[in-house]
């Protein structure tokens, strides 16, 4: 996530910190190429002018020149504002306090408002509680077999009935209080901000079902235009908050880093794939963590702890602290490592980890995985326990017998490997969680 | 066809209709008395917020500062034609593909990321190439999102292309096979193949899309003739990663700018034709059949410098 960004900032800083002492020329030189980075990142320019305003006032006051690690602290200063860009605070969606609650997601076209209406679906579900699904598209083509299709992988009830997007939420509206739902989620159409006729039609439906909260669906790769048509929604409709999608991808951050600051709306939430669990609750503090590069250890620790359950990770924390991770340990574990996402998507979540080289993105989908348990099967106990033997000879034999190639299994062991290391760094910075500093370490550049 | 003349014209329409001054307009720029640097970073905030990113935008910069010497440019009012020139020669340098049909069926495979409008462009092509009495087929070869099929199905019918799928999660290289048999077949001047959208980054996705490629080469000659990436016109920089991945992976042969009826402006168009010199060849303006136009550099620059 925002990886170009991060690695920039961190070039940046680098050099600050290579300064014992640092002059205002330093800073000035810093916060130029910290201005372009954020530009590259399609961070919006007015945002970008009032952010180096900011730093800069700060940075060059007395505290930081004059501090031991002048470094350091500018680099604290710039964690500070770009969090508070972003938010300060991680901000909960807010319910009715009488059920049945009502969502509203808006945005423009393909940003993903169908997709998270499902996401958000299944969040609801999850707690308990009892959905409805209302699809207020009647115009692009399919959009409602879209969102069926979404209500019947969830089991979740779709309401499409009526002649208009409006009767459509006339009608679930009275069937909310009826069937005993507890909150209505309506998935609208794909519209641009300058359509008078469609953002009227918005207006009206927000009347009708007084939302707790009106949320705008953006695109993460979005360019300059997001600060406009956020704006746009915000002054039609008044948002209560804005959901971040595609985060999976390479989005370099301009639009989560603008949003916030220009319409003064929280970024609550942030997709990040394709499925129906794919969506994480936004910190800002994280986020701009992971930005900078330091990583983001409680996401890490809260998904490792999911995936393979607090005993279990203890177990393996013990393990690699004795250096008796073995790839027996390894195939045991392949699953539930996948459980916590991408590999590559968890990687960034560890500090520094930008800067190990060779991360390829390691996939473990469908396939690659049952590969991979087939080339370990192949394998002696005491190969298993002890990989470092495994030459040539070996390699040959357990491709035959795994019925794989010998590059394959070349790649698994450099994965073990890989793995191993995340799995240190990842104690590593849980250590330091745990000693109870706020936040993730500095990476020592 | 509608009454509605153009790009330019409807651009123009549009932003009446905007509420907000976005940008420092441009005619505030040229009306200034003299060129300096302050003229020149507010240039540079111009192209930026059009989505042309630092790096094109400090080129394009370069060169004006190196031609100011030229006695036309000493006059600011001028600086607006020179822009448009610039860009527009920039956009114009690869020449697109002659039109289709010399082979049929003219195979032509979509691309691009999640949302960016790949089915709607598909639909509009199909009409325009109908309008023109070509016998068109799609083919729904994206079998994993959500109802992506039923839509592909509905344009189908609004631009009068039938459309070969199977069920939603088959393998879309099977899809492909029977489409373009079908193509052979009932000869059929042109064969559109709707891909599933996918992020760039995700390799296995990208793979998959390689392997439907190799298939189309094996069933038909030469084919596919067109690999069009369909870009969204709101996307920032990352369309320049976008069109990089997705052209050394596939061979991209041509653009499709899509969504460039709200207030974003596809600056970034700039920056990928000028590094992958790939042609640009259609607008998406609008979400009918007729919401599409061939792409015309001078017209495409003079709207990017519309405040
Ligand atoms: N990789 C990825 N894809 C996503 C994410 N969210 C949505 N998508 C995909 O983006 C595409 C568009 O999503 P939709 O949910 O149809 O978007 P929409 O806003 O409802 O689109 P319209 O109704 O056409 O305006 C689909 O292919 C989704 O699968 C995400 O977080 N990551
Ligand atoms: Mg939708």
């Amino acid at each position: 996530m925002f990886a170009s960004l991060s690695s920039k900032l961190e070039q940046v800083f680098k050099k600050l910190r290579g300064h014992g002492r640092l002059s205002e020329s330093n800073i000035a030189e810093a916060l130029r190429e910290v201005r372009l980075a954020l530009l590259e990142a399609d961070v919006h320019f007015l945002v970008v002018k009032s952010f180096l305003e900011r730093v800069k006032e700060r940075a060059v006051g007395r505290d930081v020149l004059s501090s031991l690690t002048p470094g350091q602290q500018v680099i604290k200063v710039v964690h500070e504002e770009l969090t508070a860009l972003m938010g300060a605070k991680a901000v909960q969606l807010s319910l009715a306090s009488v059920p049945p609650t009502a969502i509203m997601l808006v945005g423009l076209h393909g940003s993903g408002k169908t997709t998270t209406a499902g996401k958000l679906a299944w969040l609801f579900q999850r707690e308990g509680r009892r959905p409805l699904l209302v699809a207020a598209d009647p115009y692009r083509p399919a959009a409602v077999d879209q969102l069926q299709a979404l209500g019947e992988r969830l089991q979740v009830e779709v309401h499409h009935d009526g002649t208009s997007a409006v009767e459509v939420c006339q009608n679930a509206l009275a069937r909310l209080r009826r069937e005993g739902f507890d909150v209505l989620l309506a998935d609208t159409a794909g519209r641009f901000h300058i359509d008078q006729e469609l953002m009227e039609e918005l207006r009206v439906i927000k009347g009708l079902l007084h939302p707790t909260e009106v949320l705008l669906v953006a695109d993460a790769m979005t360019g300059q235009d997001a600060v406009k048509s956020a704006s746009a929604f915000d002054a039609a409709l008044g948002l209560t908050g804005v959901i971040l999608t595609k985060l999976d991808g390479d989005a370099r951050g301009g639009a989560a880093l603008s949003i916030k600051a220009v319409t003064g709306k929280p970024i609550k939430f942030i997709g990040v794939g394709e499925k129906l669990d794919a969506l994480e609750v936004f910190h800002p503090e994280r986020m701009a963590s992971r930005i900078l590069g330091m990583g983001d250890v409680l996401t890490l620790v809260e998904r490792m702890e999911a995936a393979i359950g607090r005993e279990r990770a203890a177990e393996v924390e013990q393990k690699l602290r004795e250096a008796t991770f073995t790839l027996e340990d390894f195939k045991a574990e392949l699953r539930q490592i996948k459980k916590m996402g991408p590999l590559d998507q968890i990687f960034s979540l560890i500090p520094g980890v930008s800067r190990l080289q060779g991360l390829p993105g390691v996939e473990l989908e469908g396939r690659g995985l049952v590969q991979m348990e087939a080339i370990i099967d192949s394998m002696t106990v005491k190969e298993r326990r002890n990989p470092g033997i495994i030459d040539g000879s070996r390699r040959r034999r357990i491709a035959q017998g795994s019925g794989t190639t010998v590059a394959e299994v070349n790649r698994l062991l450099k994965q073990f490997h890989q793995i191993e290391r995340l799995m240190k760094q990842f104690l590593k910075g849980g250590k330091a969680m745990k000693m109870g500093k706020g936040m993730p370490p500095f990476p020592n550049i | 066809m509608s009454e509605q003349k153009g790009l330019l014209e409807r651009l123009r329409r549009g932003l009446r209709r905007t509420q907000e001054a976005f940008l420092g307009p441009l005619e505030d720029l040229l009306g200034s008395p003299r060129m300096d640097s302050g003229l020149l970073e507010e240039l540079e905030e111009l192209l930026i917020t059009a989505d042309i990113g630092v790096i094109t935008s400090e080129r394009i910069l370069e060169k004006l500062r190196r031609d100011l010497g030229r006695k036309e440019l000493s006059d600011p009012r001028r600086l607006r034609d020179y822009l448009r020139e610039e860009i527009a020669s920039l956009l114009g340098q690869v020449a697109s593909r002659e039109p289709p049909y010399p082979t049929r069926p003219w195979v032509v495979l979509f691309l691009g990321v999640n949302g960016c409008g790949k089915t709607t462009t598909i639909g509009k092509i199909a009409w325009r190439h109908r309008q023109e009495g070509k016998k068109v087929l799609l083919a729904a070869a994206d079998t994993f999102r959500a109802a992506a099929i039923e839509q592909l199905q509905i344009w189908g019918k609004k631009a009068g292309a039938d459309v070969v799928s199977h069920r939603p999660g088959a393998d879309p290289s099977a899809v492909i096979f029977d489409a373009l048999k079908a193509a052979k077949a009932r000869q059929m001047d042109l064969l559109l193949i709707d891909t599933a959208g996918r992020l760039h980054t995700k390799r296995n996705l990208m793979e998959e899309l390689r392997k439907v490629k190799r298939v189309i080469g094996r069933e038909a000659t030469e084919a596919p003739h067109e690999v069009l990436l369909v870009l969204d016109a709101t996307m920032g920089s990352n369309s320049l990663t976008q069109a990089r991945e997705f052209h050394q992976a596939l061979g991209v042969t041509g653009l499709v700018l899509a969504k460039l009826d709200g207030t974003a402006k596809g600056g970034a168009l700039i920056g990928i034709v000028d590094e992958l010199k790939i042609p640009v060849k259609y607008l998406g303006i609008g979400e009918k059949l007729d919401d599409l136009e061939e792409f015309e550099p001078e017209s495409f620059a003079e709207a990017l410098l519309i405040p």
